[in-house]
Order: structure tokens, then C-alpha cells, then sequence
């Protein structure tokens, strides 16, 4: 603590700031708004359109994340918690004419409920054999809908109805800013979370089990809970597609989704919350790139049709050996490594604030 | 402690402002295609050029058979670009593929629509997938033509004007080849065996119209999923012949038509086969045959099936516009196979350019669907009965003709073509010649 005190008087009222994790992140969180505000009015509507399912990418991967490198648990089956949560949530909005929060609370619910009930063999299984387990949730819950097909509607899905913005908002807009605010909210929530007492005995649980029950905590019930909070991070991402895409219908949650989604989370870096933004934005834009590349040459060949997939083999390939720990993790460590270089760029660009701190040793990455 | 304070909100900090740079340089970064075209007063037209887009599977559990749609629609395109293009303008048809996710349908769509301002969705693929973009595309004006799936639901004008069937739908086949089964083995028990989504189910609403119900002595059905086909229909036909059914109709895919084909052989069970056109086309069939048996069957388990057809046989090989499709295929779809998926994308190219080109050289979405709703007749295109689009009507296909598959795997026709103007109106028989071969495909 005495480290602060040669540090200039804002810096002192910063860290003060940052000792309280809500008012904190609630401030950060007012921050992106404000920003994320201003870049969907300066953009198309297609564009708010992608804005709209980074965010809810971004949520659900900051779910799983939370899952695996909170908890250490892999989920093969994060798409089956969407679709419960899509479903929950467009059921609600086809028959009834709610508050557009109503419907999307209730489909966080129900994936909650069924991440519960998965978490439960969680406690007894471990690594590949959990991964086993969620790997036929998705499978199961993707026949769902065909197998109950009175009331999912099959193959064909059921129609939401999409809520008409007030005020004349643009409605690609209007649905950039409740998935960007979820989006938001999410992150506030998950970072308080993590960093909460149920965060840190979590950590405990998945560095040591052991070490963990000895210090009084109850490793089985903190991996229940990990795998309700992820599931229903999940299950709003759900809802949220639900309403942006106005129909929901068992072809939007096929397993590759879920394996989808853990490609992001490993591609932005497990674990963080940043890089869960990192993952969205590479599971949106990589088909867009392939797709625009695709749409213009003169016959569909079955490579061309597959660049999509290769690039994306590629670049989790690249991103295995060059940076393990995801971009996020190679971004903090590049950082880190500029610090530490007195005589370059870095010391100019570095501010004061973070002078005290070069002797830090590097900070503990995920797995 | 000095760590833990430090790193607590960092995650965070650095979230906002990243994501932030991070959208404002990828969405920099993204190639406009549609950058180098003015949005002029109708998207997607200007003197030179028209612009039209579609979404169609090309990868993913869908994609095998219809990834060959749009690349035979868009050999058509290059060919009359190659002869001068639509009154002087050349067609480019941008294909996104949107792997049947109706996800990726809506965000590709937009794309179309407002990055390339395409004048037209042409030929968009799948009922789940249409249906998440029916109301953008007709709330912005885009006309959504020539839908490949055979849902009724393509046929709203009042509420979807914008919106054109192309296949048969359903029902209209169901009826069809449920008046064939009754007039033909009203006698016999049927027994039928059905995908159980829209697809399977307006089929058999449409064969219950006309078979007498008490003739029926089975119905099974199946999960039109991976899993849902990967344990076989085993158990299925085995209860069709339980029932004694003597006539089994399929409403299935051609996945699930090989599979109940290659269990009923299995069982030595030989009904008659009446099949939809959507899972009869005999090459298809045989090549998943020989796939699924590991070539211990093949093309001989489908002598005698029968199946109802809205475009020439593709082993019609003296048709002239199979001779055309042929020749346009081979010189501009490298490496195509001639089935019923690439006759199906050749003849939806045809349609459309025979519709831009009676939309006049003054092309506006108006004159557009003005041809449509009144120049039906005058589209011409290689299939067996008429387009009926009307001011009140946006179907498609007013019926089809009854075939059945020889022992080497040609189709005869069996019933001459037959259509239903109407979706609750009488089967008529249809006494029109085929459509000739318009000129810009005489060049």
C-alpha cells in the first residue's frame, strides 16, 4: 500500500475507485454505453445488426468463460443452454403480449434450471467425461423441437413477435442497444461475480480441491453454481437471438454452435471477459470475410464452401502456438513486456500510474 | 494486495474501450461490395448491371445436392451475360451461404439488402430459413422470388406482397399423388411414412384429401435429424409391413427415402413406393444407396417407384431444354453433376431472367412484379404445367405429372400433368404444350 502513496493525487482517488468492484465496474460499464452509444448512431443498420449478435455472442461466451476458467469445466453443450433460452423466450413472446424483459428473464430462468440439473453429475464427473455429458445435451435438446413438434413448431420454428421500437428508433438500431445493454449488464454482473466470494472459492475449488474443502468450502456446490450462472449467460444470449432474429427453430442450435462457441472462448482467451468480445468478434466476422470472398467467384466449388471452416481451423492453430492463453492473453502480455522496457516507446505511452508497479510479477493465466 | 487492487475492474476498463475499437476498425475494414454501385432509384439496376442475392446452404448437414441450386442458377446468369445480358444489362448473383441457419439467413440477408443493394432475393433455400426474412424483405421492399421450398406460406399477398413461391407446394403434390393412389390401388392397403415437419405433414394433409382414410393402415414417421436418421427406418417400415400395407407412400428426404428402401429390402418387403419429388430423384437416390449399403444395393431397388415430376425427367435426354441445360451447365458450372437439383437451379435461372426480361428495359421493382402477377403465361421455362402467379396467387407450379422409375432408372410418365389452380380447388388436367425455348437462349 505505501507504493501509492508517491503516485500523483488522481491516481489515489482512481485506486480508491477500483477498491469498490460495483460502483467500479457499474462506472466502466456507463462508460461503454456511452461509447457503444455513439458508434451505432455513426454506423449503417446492417451494421447494428452485427453489433447486435457480437453482443450476444460475446455474452455467451463470457458464460462459458466464466465456466472453464473460473471453474476449470469444459461444456460441449453451451448451445443447448441458448436454445433453452431462445425458446423459453420466443414461446413467451408468441403467446403473450409482455414487457419485452418478461420473456427474456424467463428464458434465462429455464437455461438456469437446466444448468443446475447438468451441473449436478458435474460434481461427480471430470475433464473429457463432462465434456461427454454436455456433448449429448446439445444433441439432445437440438431434437426437441421436432420431437414436441406442437408446441416448437419442428423444423419450421416459431414466429416472434418482434417488439416495435418507440419513438421511431430504427428497429436494426433498437436491437443494437438491448443486446449491447444486456451485453453490458452481463459483463458488470460477471465481473462482480468473479471477483465476489463465490469467484474466489471458485478459483479455490478448480486450483485445488482438496486445499479447497479444507478451507471450509463445498467444492461440488460452488461447480452446481458455476454451471447455473454460465447457463444463464447462455440462456439470455438466447432470448436475445430470439428477438433479433424473429424466428427461433432447431437449425440456429446444431452442435456446431456449441463447439462454435468454444472456439471463441478459446480464441479470445479462457477465462476473461474481454476476451469474450475478442471470440464474438472473430465468430462473426470470419464467415463474413470467407462469405464475401465466396459470393463473388463464379462457381461454389466444395473448397470455397469450406474456406469458412479452414480459416477457422487456421486460426485457432495459429493462435494455439503463437498465444495460448487467446488474444486477450497475448494483448496483457505484450503489455506487460512493454513496461517492463524502460527505454522505449513504452515508457512514454505507459502513464505514471503504473510506474509502481514494474516489479509486479506476471499475473496468474487462465487455463 | 497491491495486485489484487490493481487488476480488479481491468478486465472491464479495457472491455469497453477494446470492443469499442475493435467494432469501429472491423466494421472499417469490411469490403463493401456493393461500394462501387450507387444506390440509383431502384437498388440493384443500373444501365449496365442488375444485382441479385441469395442465401443457400453450401457446407453443413443440408448442403449435399442443394449446393448444386445456386451455382446451376448462376450458370444461366453467366450465359446470358456472356449473349448481352438482360436488355443490355449483366446479371451478377452474389451466393451467400447460410448453412440453413436461419441465423446466418438474417444476417446475410441484411447484408444483401442494405451493403449490396441487390435489386432482388432470388431463390432463397429452406421454409425455416425464408421465413426469418419474409418480413424484412417485404418491409424494405426487396422482392423475395422464386423461394426453393414448397410451403404455402409463400402465398400471403396481402400481407407479403413482395413474396414468390416456385415449386409445388406440398399439399398441391400430396393431392396429386394421393388422386393417383385412389384411382390406381383403391383397393390395396396404404400405409405412409413421413418427415415430421411441414414439409411431411402438408404432404400427407394433402394425400388424405383424396385417399379414403379407412384405406389407411399405418402411419409412420421420423425425425428429419442427423440422429433422427442415423438408427435407420428399420423399425418404421417393419410396422408398414406388419400393417400389410400393399402401397407405402413416402414424404421424405432422399436421405430417408434410401434408408426405407434399403430396410424394406432387408425385410423382403416390396410395396409399391410412391414417393414426393423432393426425395425421388432417381440419380440422388442411387448414389446414397450405393453410399448407405456400401454398394451391396444400388439403383435396382428403385424399379416401379413411383413419384410425381414439375420439370422434364432428367434422363429425358432428347428434351430440348434438358438438351440446353446440358450445354449451359458444362461451359459455365465447372465440374456440375446433372441431377434433379441442378435441373432444378437451371430452370429457376431461366425463370428469372424470362421475368426481368418481361419486367421491360425500364426495370423497377414494380415492373418486376407487375410481370409476375401478369405475364404468368408468358415466363418461359422448362417446366410441365404453368406458373399461376397472380395479384392473388404467389404459388408457383400449378401441379405436376405422375412418373415411375424404370428398371434402368428412367422416368415414364404415367399420368399426364395435372394441376390445381386453386389450393382447395379440383385436380384439372393441364392440356398446355411445354414452353418453348425463348430467344436469348437460341443465341
Amino acid at each position: 500500500m505505501s507504493l501509492i502513496e508517491h503516485r500523483l493525487p488522481g491516481a489515489k482517488s482512481l485506486e480508491r475507485l477500483r477498491s469498490q468492484p460495483l460502483v467500479w465496474h457499474l462506472l466502466l460499464g456507463v462508460l461503454a454505453a456511452a461509447v457503444l452509444y455513439l458508434l451505432t448512431s455513426s454506423v449503417s443498420f446492417y451494421d447494428n445488426t452485427i453489433i447486435a449478435e457480437i453482443a450476444w455472442y460475446a455474452i455467451a461466451i463470457a458464460g462459458l468463460s466464466v465456466l472453464t476458467g473460473g471453474s476449470g469445466q469444459i461444456s460441449l453443450g453451451h448451445g443447448a443452454f441458448m436454445a433453452v433460452g431462445a425458446y423459453g423466450a420466443g414461446l413467451m413472446m408468441e403467446h403473450f403480449r409482455l414487457p419485452l424483459v418478461v420473456p427474456i428473464l424467463v428464458g434465462i430462468a429455464a437455461a438456469a434450471l437446466l444448468g443446475t440439473v447438468v451441473g449436478l453429475p458435474a460434481t461427480r464427473l471430470r475433464g473429457p467425461y463432462l465434456a461427454g455429458v454436455t456433448l449429448a445435451l446439445a444433441l439432445a435438446v437440438q431434437d426437441l423441437p421436432t420431437k414436441f413438434s406442437s408446441l416448437f413448431n419442428g423444423d419450421s420454428g416459431i414466429i416472434v413477435n418482434q417488439a416495435t421500437p418507440p419513438g421511431g428508433v430504427n428497429p436494426q438500431r433498437w436491437l443494437a442497444w438491448i443486446s449491447l445493454l444486456a451485453a453490458i449488464l452481463t459483463m458488470v454482473v460477471l465481473a462482480n461475480f468473479m471477483k465476489s466470494r463465490f469467484g474466489r472459492a471458485l478459483k479455490a475449488v478448480r486450483d485445488d480441491d482438496i486445499a479447497a474443502q479444507a478451507a471450509g468450502l463445498n467444492p461440488n456446490r460452488m461447480r452446481v453454481l458455476a454451471f447455473a450462472v454460465s447457463a444463464a449467460a447462455a440462456g439470455l444470449a438466447g432470448g436475445l437471438e430470439a428477438l433479433w432474429g424473429g424466428i427461433v427453430s432447431p437449425n440456429s442450435f446444431s452442435l456446431f454452435l456449441s463447439i462454435q462457441l468454444l472456439a471463441g472462448m478459446v480464441i479470445g482467451g479462457a477465462g476473461t471477459l474481454i476476451g469474450a468480445w475478442w471470440g464474438a468478434l472473430a465468430l462473426v466476422y470470419v464467415p463474413q470475410w470467407t462469405n464475401s470472398i465466396t459470393s463473388h467467384l463464379s462457381s461454389a466449388s466444395t473448397v470455397t464452401a469450406n474456406l469458412q471452416n479452414a480459416v477457422f481451423g487456421v486460426l485457432i492453430i495459429v493462435i494455439m502456438m503463437a498465444a495460448p492463453s487467446g488474444i486477450q492473453g497475448w494483448l496483457r502480455a505484450g503489455y506487460r513486456r512493454l513496461r517492463r522496457r524502460p527505454s522505449s516507446l513504452a515508457s512514454a505511452l505507459s502513464p505514471p500510474l503504473d510506474l509502481s508497479s514494474t516489479s509486479t510479477p506476471p499475473e496468474r493465466t487462465s487455463p | 494486495m497491491k495486485d489484487s487492487i490493481r487488476s480488479r475492474g481491468r478486465p472491464l476498463a479495457a472491455a469497453a474501450v477494446l470492443s469499442a475499437a475493435a467494432l469501429a476498425s472491423a466494421l472499417l475494414v469490411i469490403p463493401s461490395s456493393g461500394a462501387s454501385l450507387r444506390p440509383a432509384r431502384t437498388p440493384g439496376v443500373t444501365a449496365h448491371r442488375i444485382v441479385l442475392g441469395t442465401t443457400t446452404p453450401l457446407t453443413g448437414p443440408a448442403a449435399p445436392g442443394y449446393d448444386e441450386i445456386a451455382p446451376a442458377a448462376n450458370a444461366v446468369f453467366s450465359y446470358i451475360n456472356a449473349h448481352g445480358g438482360v436488355h443490355g444489362r449483366k446479371i451478377t448473383y452474389l451466393i451467400k451461404n447460410d448453412q440453413y441457419d436461419p441465423t446466418l439467413t438474417v444476417q446475410y440477408t441484411q447484408q444483401l439488402v442494405e451493403n449490396d443493394h441487390i435489386f432482388a432475393d432470388v431463390g432463397g433455400l429452406g421454409t425455416p430459413t425464408q421465413t426469418s426474412v419474409q418480413s424484412f424483405l417485404n418491409k424494405h421492399h426487396v422482392p423475395q422470388v422464386f423461394v426453393e421450398s414448397g410451403c404455402a406460406c409463400w402465398s400471403q399477398p396481402k400481407k407479403f406482397p413482395y413474396t414468390f413461391g416456385w415449386q409445388p407446394n406440398y399439399i398441391v403434390e400430396g393431392k396429386i399423388l394421393g388422386a393417383y393412389i385412389k384411382s390406381h390401388f383403391g383397393r390395396k392397403r396404404i400405409g405412409y411414412l413421413y418427415q415430421d415437419d411441414e414439409f411431411g405433414q402438408d404432404g400427407v394433409k394433402g394425400l388424405n384429401r383424396e385417399i379414403p382414410h379407412r384405406r389407411v393402415v399405418g402411419e409412420q414417421n421420423y425425425q428429419g435429424t442427423v440422429q433422427g436418421l442415423g438408427a435407420g427406418l428399420g423399425s418404421q417400415v417393419s410396422a408398414l409391413q406388419s400393417a400389410g400395407a400393399q402401397v407405402v407412400a413416402l414424404y421424405t428426404i432422399p436421405a430417408a427415402t434410401a434408408l426405407a428402401l434399403l430396410a424394406a429390402a432387408q425385410l423382403n418387403y416390396h410395396p409399391i413406393w410412391v414417393v414426393s419429388s423432393v426425395g425421388a430423384d432417381p440419380p440422388t437416390l442411387a448414389g446414397l444407396l450405393g453410399a448407405f449399403s456400401k454398394g451391396k444395393a444400388g439403383a435396382s431397388l428403385l424399379n416401379g417407384m413411383i413419384t410425381n415430376a414439375y420439370l422434364p425427367p432428367e434422363t429425358a435426354g432428347t428434351n430440348p431444354w434438358n438438351r440446353l441445360a446440358k450445354a449451359i451447365l458444362k461451359r459455365y458450372d465447372k465440374g456440375f453433376h446433372w441431377d434433379g437439383n441442378s435441373e432444378y437451379g437451371f430452370a429457376l435461372g431461366v425463370t428469372t431472367v424470362e421475368a426481368l426480361e418481361q419486367a421491360g428495359r425500364n426495370l423497377t421493382v414494380k415492373s418486376f412484379l407487375n410481370a409476375l402477377e401478369t405475364h404468368a403465361k408468358a415466363l418461359s421455362n422448362p417446366g410441365l404445367v404453368p406458373l399461376i402467379y397472380s395479384r392473388s396467387d404467389h404459388y408457383g407450379f400449378s401441379g405436376s405429372e405422375v412418373v415411375k422409375i424404370t428398371h434402368d432408372g428412367r422416368a415414364i410418365s404415367v399420368l399426364t400433368p395435372r394441376e390445381i389452380t386453386t389450393l382447395r380447388g379440383p385436380i384439372t388436367v393441364y392440356r398446355g404444350k411445354p414452353d418453348s425455348i425463348p430467344a436469348q437462349f437460341r443465341k
